[in-house]
């Protein structure tokens, strides 16, 4: 394993005010319990020493994080500090419901140090958020933007969601247009997925509407990889878009390329040499374990040789960059190039890959195939 | 000998004959009522499933007849399909009797007349049982008419039962004593035992099933087998009770049982004669023949390493089938395996669901082939099975293919939709035969490979199940015969290759084509299947690739699940055998040999 590689530190806000129909994401909304769950995350943080040091990222994610006042998220970041060895200029994400947010209370997470804000958006079609269960409106999420601006946030991530049944191009590009009107330097524009635990998933399965055919879903795609990349976005990622690589998540990179990461917070995985685990998915559980002195861990998993050839494989032909055929040889000793030879020369043929420089690289239409790619 | 008895039954398929064989067997006591379990004749899984009796049976029952003496009714059971009619006639040989068995609600039907023509030819007594009498569908007086004007026998001759009901079960077993003649010969003779059956016991060999016409045989004796001058020394003689009861001696009249160190069933010949080989028989008994498979085909392990388990499983089947042939083959598309023979495409079928049921072996089968005939340029005449060997076309001077003699008995009202499929089939020189109010019997030359590519379903679709069918093999005829290949992504899949006459050619390649673009699951390119004779291409379909297939978002939460998802579909992809770049499910191969009913 690449040990001089930095870490990342995943913490999971398990709380929003409402539940919305579509997210399988672990969120309690016992609001009250926040204090108590945040006693557990700081004693959590000093189970693991420096076990993953150094760090270059830190993610709060959710949940909703910006429930958190300004001085929980303070404490938060000054716990993290405490436990661990941050390096000066990490990139530190809070992700946000527009809702939640106005000028003053940005200004203040900018001066705690986050340094790059995700504002859940959604859609700016009044119908789509309320299809989706959204607790803001078109009105809050313009605003959140333009505070975010405002308050002096240089790095800001908008996320979108398309693919709503009944929803058509036009509509969708009415959204794209008017996110990209606010040059975000971040774009993550996410196909709906029915999620077969959640309200929405079982509506879907119930029957109770249609949804985009694959062909439609296809041209969803292709046709917001192409305007978002004419409109200055480099396509880095199956779903994120940032204006020049080094607006792209550096953050969630580590979990394409098998960088360490460790996740803190009820259903947080972490990740380290071949082991992954994964703490427990109840809010409950979580603070009875982490009180009671042990480890929150539900269960964790070490990698064969195999799944991580297979992992790297599906992971690293989600991104552009692809995957370089030489690290890929000596981190999990395969020679893709000797050993699939002619499947990789048809999917080059077929325009779903390309080889260069050492690369295997997805194309836009390979990208919009990546779980099969990886089968090969 | 006057107190033996020896008989069959014989009936066309789900007639009933053997819950008629059971009913006989519980009558005659041989078994406790508590231990009776139904159809004991039909002692495999795949006979009770299909209900059909694929190896002849024998039993010996003691009866005490109304005239009070004891009789011994030996019960020689049959194979009930057409694959098997040479097993059906060694049998009937066997015999000095039979029982036509009819059922009251369907009446006379193809094989039952093909049945009554086999013992007409072995000189039998024949006495018709019209069956299931209780149906509330049942017509009597229908299937007496029909015992008249179709069969030509005496329909006051006739017995009525219901062997489900155990009705009018008593009359037949004094019918057999008193009807049937007891079987003739010297028991002072020169060795004559015709062999009707071999089974194979994995503790004793093979066990030779036999009816002794002349002769007694007993341990000691060393015998001759008269086909191939084999001589072994016979160790056990008995008779079939439920189980084998060894005996002193098998004398002139007596069906029975011989152990002689025979090793395997196919060094035991159904048909031949076995006589001492010190003091033999003038000649051997008559309508002696050779196993000749009809019907071949490739089988493949679906997994390259299951291959060695194959090749065993092939190895322990043969022991019990002796009309099984096979030796080794290879397709570049599907990898090692074994060329085989078969008497029909029932016999195939069973061979498949046995090697995959009993040694738990996923296999592919390739298209079934008939035996072809070419003369070359270079005057030789070599037969090809095996498309693999197909000639090259230059060097080809004819070809030739072998043609059957159809019957088909029906009601008349499907007449032309038959006569039309039979067209279809390419049969010629039709008769017809009205046999009675209603029904007709038609009768076709057609070539075998139409037979058994889809034409008994399409047959029994059209007739509503009211037809019925039989064939036998009469010789080769000139037939304008190509080589058909299949094509995926301009890959040979040589396992689907096909020798067929020029005019199915197109619409025998497109069926094809269709059918894999049924089975072949969508994949990331563009998959054109093609059939072609040679460089010409004579039908194609194309699958489209699917598009779009992504999983939205991938953070730390989702790696673990999606790659588990993987891994499964991994699995999924390593059970299909790639060829041309393309993943192809076994169901697709399958599925270009499954008939189809639809049209």
């Amino acid at each position: 394993m690449d040990s001089a590689k930095n870490s990342g530190l995943y913490i999971h806000i398990p709380f929003c005010l409402s539940k919305c129909p579509y997210c399988d994401f672990y969120s309690s909304t016992s609001i009250p319990s926040i204090p108590d769950f945040l006693d557990a995350l700081f004693k959590e943080m000093e189970r693991y020493g420096h076990r993953f040091d150094p760090f270059d990222t830190v993610y709060l994610g959710g949940g909703t994080p910006s429930l958190l006042s300004p001085k929980q998220l303070e404490d938060i970041l000054m716990n993290g500090r405490k436990n661990f060895h941050l390096i000066s200029n990490a990139e530190i994400t809070l992700e946000a419901n527009p809702a939640d947010l106005n000028q003053s209370l940005l200004e203040s997470i900018l001066e705690i140090g986050f340094n790059r804000i995700n504002i859940g958006i959604q859609s700016f079609d009044e119908k789509v958020l309320d299809f989706l269960g959204r607790r803001h409106s078109v009105r809050q999420a313009i605003s959140a933007i333009e505070a975010s601006r405002k308050a002096g946030f240089h790095n800001i991530g908008l996320d979108l969601i398309y693919g709503i049944p009944g929803q058509d191009m036009a509509s969708w590009f009415d959204t794209l247009k008017q996110a990209v009107a606010f040059s975000p330097e971040h774009l993550s524009c996410y196909q709906l997925t029915f999620e077969p635990k959640t309200p929405l998933g079982r509506r879907f399965q119930a029957g109770e509407f249609s949804v985009p055919g694959e062909e439609l879903q296809y041209e969803f795609f292709m046709k917001t990889s192409q305007f978002l990349e004419h409109a200055g976005y480099i396509h880095y990622e199956v779903s994120n878009f940032a204006r020049g690589m080094e607006y792209s998540s550096r953050h969630n990179q580590k979990y394409w390329d098998h960088s360490p990461y460790l996740g803190l917070g009820p259903a947080a995985h972490s990740f380290q040499g071949n082991q992954r685990w994964w703490n427990h998915r109840s809010l409950d559980q979580y603070l009875a374990s982490v009180h009671a002195g042990n480890p929150p861990v539900l269960e964790t998993e070490s990698l064969t040789k195999e799944q991580f050839q297979l992992e790297a494989l599906y992971l690293g032909l989600r991104t552009k960059k692809g995957i370089s055929l030489q690290d890929f040889k000596v981190r999990y000793g395969l020679d893709l190039l000797c050993a699939k030879q002619n499947i990789l020369e048809k999917l080059e043929e077929e325009g779903l890959i390309s080889i260069q420089d050492g690369r295997l690289h997805p194309t836009p239409t390979g990208l919009a195939i990546t779980d099969s790619l990886a089968l090969i | 000998m006057k107190h033996i008895r020896n008989f069959s039954i014989i009936a066309h398929i789900d007639h009933g004959k053997s819950t008629l064989a059971d009913r006989l067997i519980q009558y005659a006591g041989v078994i406790e009522e508590r231990k009776f379990k139904d159809q004991i004749l039909d002692s495999m899984d795949i006979e009770r499933e299909r209900g059909i009796t694929i190896k002849s049976q024998a039993i010996t029952l003691p009866y005490h007849a109304s005239d009070g003496e004891e009789y011994v009714l030996n019960l020689i059971d049959t194979p009930g399909h057409v694959d098997f009619s040479y097993e059906v006639s060694r049998s009937l040989a066997s015999c000095e009797g039979v029982l036509l068995l009819i059922d009251a609600a369907q009446g006379v039907q193809a094989q039952t007349i093909a049945n009554l023509y086999l013992a007409m030819e072995n000189n039998l007594e024949i006495i018709p049982v019209i069956n299931k009498i209780d149906l509330p569908t049942a017509d009597v007086d229908r299937v007496l008419d029909q015992i008249d004007s179709e069969l030509g026998l005496d329909p006051f001759g006739a017995l009525k039962c219901s062997a489900k009901e155990g009705i009018g079960i008593e009359e037949i077993l004094e019918a057999i004593v008193h009807r049937i003649p007891p079987p003739k010969g010297d028991p002072e003779g020169p060795l004559a035992a015709l062999i009707f059956d071999a089974q194979y016991d994995p503790f004793r060999g093979t066990v030779i099933h036999c009816r002794v016409f002349d002769g007694t045989v007993k341990p000691g004796d060393l015998v001759r087998f008269m086909s191939n001058q084999a001589t072994y020394k016979v160790e056990e003689v008995g008779r079939f009770l439920l189980s084998r009861e060894k005996r002193e001696s098998l004398s002139a009249g007596e069906v029975g049982y011989i152990f002689a160190g025979v090793k395997t069933v196919s060094d035991v010949h159904i048909g031949d004669t076995i006589t001492f080989d010190e003091r033999p028989c003038e000649k051997p008994l008559s309508g002696f023949k050779e196993f000749k498979p009809v019907v071949f085909s490739s089988i493949y392990p679906i997994a390259p390493e299951d291959y060695e388990d194959l090749a065993v499983a092939l190895e322990k089947y043969k022991l019990n089938d002796a009309a099984f042939v096979y030796q080794k083959d290879s397709s570049i598309a599907l990898g090692q395996g074994f060329r085989c023979g078969f008497l029909g495409l029932l016999h195939l079928e069973i061979v498949q669901e046995r090697v995959e049921r009993e040694y738990d072996l996923s296999i592919i089968l390739s298209v079934p082939s008939v035996r072809y005939r070419f003369t070359l340029k270079d005057g030789s005449t070599p037969f090809v099975d095996n498309p693999a060997y197909y000639p090259d076309p230059i060097s080809i001077e004819k070809g030739e293919e072998p043609y059957i003699r159809a019957t088909l008995l029906m009601p008349e009202r499907y007449l032309g939709a038959v006569i039309k499929l039979c067209m279809e089939k390419r049969g010629e020189k039709s008769k017809l035969n009205y046999l009675g109010p209603g029904r007709v019997e038609l009768i076709y030359e057609m070539p075998l490979a139409e037979v058994i590519y889809d034409f008994y379903d399409r047959f029994k679709s059209i007739t509503q199940g009211y037809g019925s069918f039989d064939y036998e093999v009469l010789d080769y005829r000139e037939s304008n015969l190509v080589l058909v290949d299949i094509l995926v992504n301009g890959e040979k899949v040589d396992a689907l290759s096909q020798i067929v006459n020029r005019d199915q050619a197109r619409p025998r390649a497109l069926r094809a084509c269709e059918r894999l673009k049924e089975e072949i699951p969508r994949q990331m390119y563009k998959i054109a299947i093609q059939g072609a004779i040679g460089g010409e291409i004579i039908a194609r379909t194309t699958i489209s690739p699917f598009r779009k297939d992504v999983t939205a978002k991938c953070y730390g939460g989702d790696i673990t699940r999606k790659r588990k998802l993987l891994e499964k579909q991994k699995k999924g992809k390593k059970r299909m055998k790639t060829i041309g770049s393309v993943s192809i499910p076994q169901s697709a191969f399958l599925a270009v040999l499954k008939s189809d009913t639809d049209n």
